[in-house]
């Protein structure tokens, strides 16, 4: 088969991290190419880079004999290279033929626009009237808005990112004979993903990044889901050893929580059953979006569960908001530090007390201790050597990894018996993500129950005594580390839940 | 190429510096715009700065106006600027300025002739609860329903409007006012009048009022917890709840706020300069004030600051009109430009200008 787009050595280091590190690959000429891996992997940052929003580092691409380095999309358009965005960018108001017209460079008279988008829309299976208004379409037809806008371009290459994750299964199979008409005419197409059974269904060829490398690639149909969820997580991974040590009494438990999802974009969570003893740490995995953000407001109080829910120490504290259930002794923290654990725009001082208030005696009265906010501000800041002018500054003005420390330091010090936290150490260096690690153990050794939602792997493998994976809001039960091996996780993980349907139904 | 570049934190020199600058700018290109008007520029920017406080022959009488103006705006615009803190935009305090007034002075008429000294006191109470009230149909209406309080609290001030003409032409009417609308005057009762404090300085309670109101503001915000609550409210309001803030206290308290203070402010107008209820009692105060809010940078001593400036473009500007003959219209487009140099220069406060060769990020 013949070569379309080449990458070849891509490199793209942002502060602190290496997004991509000289990523190789080809792409052929009609051909279905998927690119698979964790979140933060790097698929983003490659894809950007070949559609021209981001520059490499190091590193070209070859598109059809010819060298290929765009400096912005239009330029990858007119190369023939064309992208449709997992979040969409339409305006409701309008039409199905003007949101197309407005991404186009040259767009036709509106008749004839029309005329071209009914005929694409005919021909490949996309049924779509031209003359609906943008806000009446469901997240398939909006979706088949943006193919349509790339199709009209007559793409060589046209990138997919994440397709799937807005569609019901009726689209996806609409979607996916699409695809095999556009590959049957010699499109190819790059298609992101970590749908594991689905990328098994349609692509030819796999290329898989685990952070910032290619450590892979293979023929999908050929290898099982299993094969490639190993290749996605890593064959570094190593068993930990089982961990010694009784664990005390349950502190905290969910009994059948469910809740709806909180938004368009948001996730329910069904029925998760958790329990978490003192001296413990339960790991909880998952792809993002499947749930980890719904779960931490749910358990820190800030969306209230049904009653009989949520136990702690044996007390229901479902219907108990973020202050009563810190009072109580069950502090979290969130994924997003900037505009959810801090405010931005306010000090660290001021952002010390946005949680430490009541438990640290903050506030008497009534009045806020500014003098005692201070000194516990910067309690937080001399242990967990948050690098920064003084408790003075604004919490906007540190950096991601020292924030992070910074946020979780605020909890730890406040001597929580349960502490629940997201991702603690998301875009944080390795120093900083192991200081982190070291704490959450050490709060788990004097006694706390710890739960720890992650996407990384490694790290959970390293804390957890227990692993729990959480897929579209559901919650595995949860196993022991030590009886956990690679293939164990990938079932958990990503594909498990759909691997499990698929075998119920057949 | 010109470019925006956020700076790591707000800059505190340039809180300072915006206002003056806004003033400055607002004085040269109003200047330019009187002199098109076949104007003397300088003459017209010291009539209205200058002549109100310090002209030999007017000044005895606009002097007290200062206070007198500056007063319910300080007051009004307190309130608003801590709803502001949290993002909550109450646009309708001119509505809850009428109600504040027409329930007062009916709680107070309703005791006439009475000459009690508690009548006073009663008569604030239910001028701050009669705006209040007003204030917390959009706190309810948001909380429950979702809706915008902008156009709730600022469609809400036409119906205080009608309710005004209804109270000054039928049932708050003086009945001995010869079937004249409006209600009997209270400078005429002296239980209730709200008179100055001081001869001749315009201090009336309603400014006294307006200076507790400051110092009250400045503590709640800068040290009490419910004043931070706002203030996170406002910069975060997903750590706002991540704190434990309900976002929906916080609306009625702001509200709350900010429409018992509109509400106070209309029942010493009613009761002092204004003297009694009539069919155009409310004058704009209301509106006027959210300028005042942002000009004194949603900050109390700003505040205090900002709306004597502003009473006195007020008061400076009825000079203009009256000795040069400037158009009224020009003065309210001046005072305009003070709002629009002031959100202007208020983007230097955030960020910095940097001079770059173009280049895409």
């Amino acid at each position: 088969m013949d070569t379309l787009l080449s990458i070849r050595g891509l490199t793209k280091a942002y502060p602190g991290v290496v997004a991509n590190d000289d990523v190789s690959f080809d792409i052929g000429k009609g051909e279905i190419h998927a690119l698979l891996g964790e979140n933060g992997a790097g698929k983003s940052t490659l894809v950007k880079m070949i559609f021209g929003l981001v520059k490499p580092d190091a590193g070209e691409m070859v598109l059809d004999g010819a060298a290929y380095a765009p400096g912005k999309p239009s330029d990858a358009r007119r190369s023939g290279v064309a992208m449709v965005f997992q979040h969409f960018s339409l305006f409701e108001a309008l039409d199905v033929a003007e949101n197309v017209a407005l991404g186009m460079e040259n767009p036709p008279k509106p008749r004839d626009l029309a005329r071209q988008i009914r005929e694409v829309s005919e021909t490949y299976g996309l049924p779509l009237d031209p003359t609906r208004t943008v806000g009446t379409l469901s997240a398939g037809e909006r979706q088949r808005v943006e193919i349509i806008r790339c199709l009209l371009q007559n793409p060589r290459l046209l990138i997919m990112d994440e397709p799937t994750s807005v569609l019901t299964p009726q689209e996806v199979d609409i979607l996916f004979q699409t695809l095999n008409k556009l590959r049957a005419e010699g499109t190819s197409i790059l298609y992101i993903s970590h749908k594991l059974e689905e990328i098994r269904a349609l692509c030819d060829e796999a290329t898989i990044l685990r952070l910032g490398k290619n450590v892979g690639t293979c023929t999908p149909r050929e290898v099982t889901a299993r094969q490639m969820a190993e290749l996605m997580v890593g064959s570094s991974f190593n068993t930990p050893e089982a961990r010694a040590g009784e664990k005390g009494a349950v502190l905290l438990r969910t009994d059948k929580l469910s809740l709806p999802a909180p938004g368009a974009f948001g996730t329910p969570l069904r029925e998760v059953s958790l329990e978490v003893r003192a001296g413990e740490v339960l790991g909880i995995g998952g792809v993002a979006g499947n749930g980890q953000d719904e779960l931490l407001m749910a358990l820190s109080g800030e969306r209230l569960a049904p009653a009989g829910t949520i136990f702690f120490k044996g007390q229901d504290v479902s219907r108990l908001g973020p202050v009563g259930r810190r009072d109580a002794g069950l502090l979290s923290g969130p994924e997003e530090r900037l505009g959810h654990a801090a405010a931005p725009n306010m000090s660290l001082t001021e952002n010390a007390v946005l949680t430490g208030a009541r438990r640290e005696g903050l506030v008497q009265g009534g009045f806020i201790d500014w003098g005692k906010s201070k000194a516990f501000a910067e309690k937080v800041i001399e242990r967990f050597d948050v690098r920064t002018p003084g408790p003075g500054t604004a919490a906007r003005a540190l950096s991601g990894g020292n924030l992070q420390k910074f946020v979780v330091g605020r909890e730890i010090l406040q001597n929580p018996e349960v502490f629940v936290v997201n991702q603690p150490t998301w875009g944080v260096d390795a120093a900083a993500a192991a200081a982190i690690r070291q704490a959450l153990l050490d709060l788990a050794a004097k006694g706390a129950a710890i739960v720890v939602i992650s996407q990384d792997l490694d790290e959970l493998m390293e804390i957890s005594d227990r692993f729990a994976a959480l897929n579209e809001g559901r919650l595995s039960p949860a196993r022991a580390v030590a009886e956990l091996d690679i293939e164990k996780i990938g079932l958990m993980m990503g594909g498990a839940h759909d691997m499990e349907v698929a075998h119920v139904d057949g | 190429m010109i470019r925006l570049e956020k700076r790591p934190q707000p800059s505190r020199l340039w809180t300072v510096v915006t206002p003056l600058i806004a003033v400055v700018l607002t004085m040269v290109v109003g200047g330019i715009m009187f002199a098109l008007l076949g104007k003397p520029p300088l003459e017209a920017i010291r009539t209205i700065f200058w002549d109100p406080l310090f002209h030999p022959q007017f000044a005895g009488y606009s002097r007290p106006q200062l206070l007198v103006k500056a007063g319910p705006l300080i007051l009004i615009a307190i309130g608003l600027s801590i709803g502001f803190k949290a993002g909550i935009w109450n646009i309708g305090a001119e509505g809850q300025y009428i109600m504040g007034a027409v329930t007062g002075a009916a709680v107070g008429l309703a005791f006439y002739p009475s000459e009690s000294v508690l009548l006073f006191p009663l008569m604030v109470v239910a001028g701050a609860l009669g705006g209040w009230a007003w204030a917390m149909i959009p706190a309810v209406l948001k909380t429950r329903f979702g809706t915008n309080e902008i156009l709730v609290s600022l469609m809400l001030v036409y119906v205080a409007e009608n309710i005004l003409a209804s109270a000054s032409a039928s049932w708050l009417r003086s009945p001995e006012g010869m079937g004249f609308p409006g209600s009997r005057n209270f400078k005429q009762w002296p239980a209730v009048h709200n008179d100055e404090l001081i001869a001749n300085t315009g201090l009336h309670w309603g400014v006294v009022a307006a200076l507790i109101a400051v110092i009250a503001a400045y503590v709640l915000m800068a040290r009490h917890i419910q004043g931070y609550n706002i203030r996170l409210t406002g910069e975060a309001p997903r750590a706002a709840r991540f704190s434990g803030v309900s976002p929906a206290r916080i609306v009625f308290l702001c509200l709350g706020i900010s429409g018992a203070l509109a509400g106070a402010a209309g029942l010493f107008e009613v009761t002092g300069p204004a003297g009694q209820i009539t069919i155009d009692f409310n004058s704009g105060y209301g509106f006027t004030a959210i300028i005042v809010a942002f000009l004194g940078r949603l900050n109390p001593v700003g505040i205090l600051l900002a709306g004597l400036l502003m009473a006195l473009t007020y008061i400076g500007g009825e000079l203009a009109q009256l000795m040069l003959g400037l158009p009224g219209a020009s003065i309210q487009l001046f005072q305009g430009m003070l709002l629009f140099f002031l959100l202007a220069t208020d983007v230097f406060t955030n960020y910095r200008i940097r001079f770059a060769k173009g280049e895409l990020a």
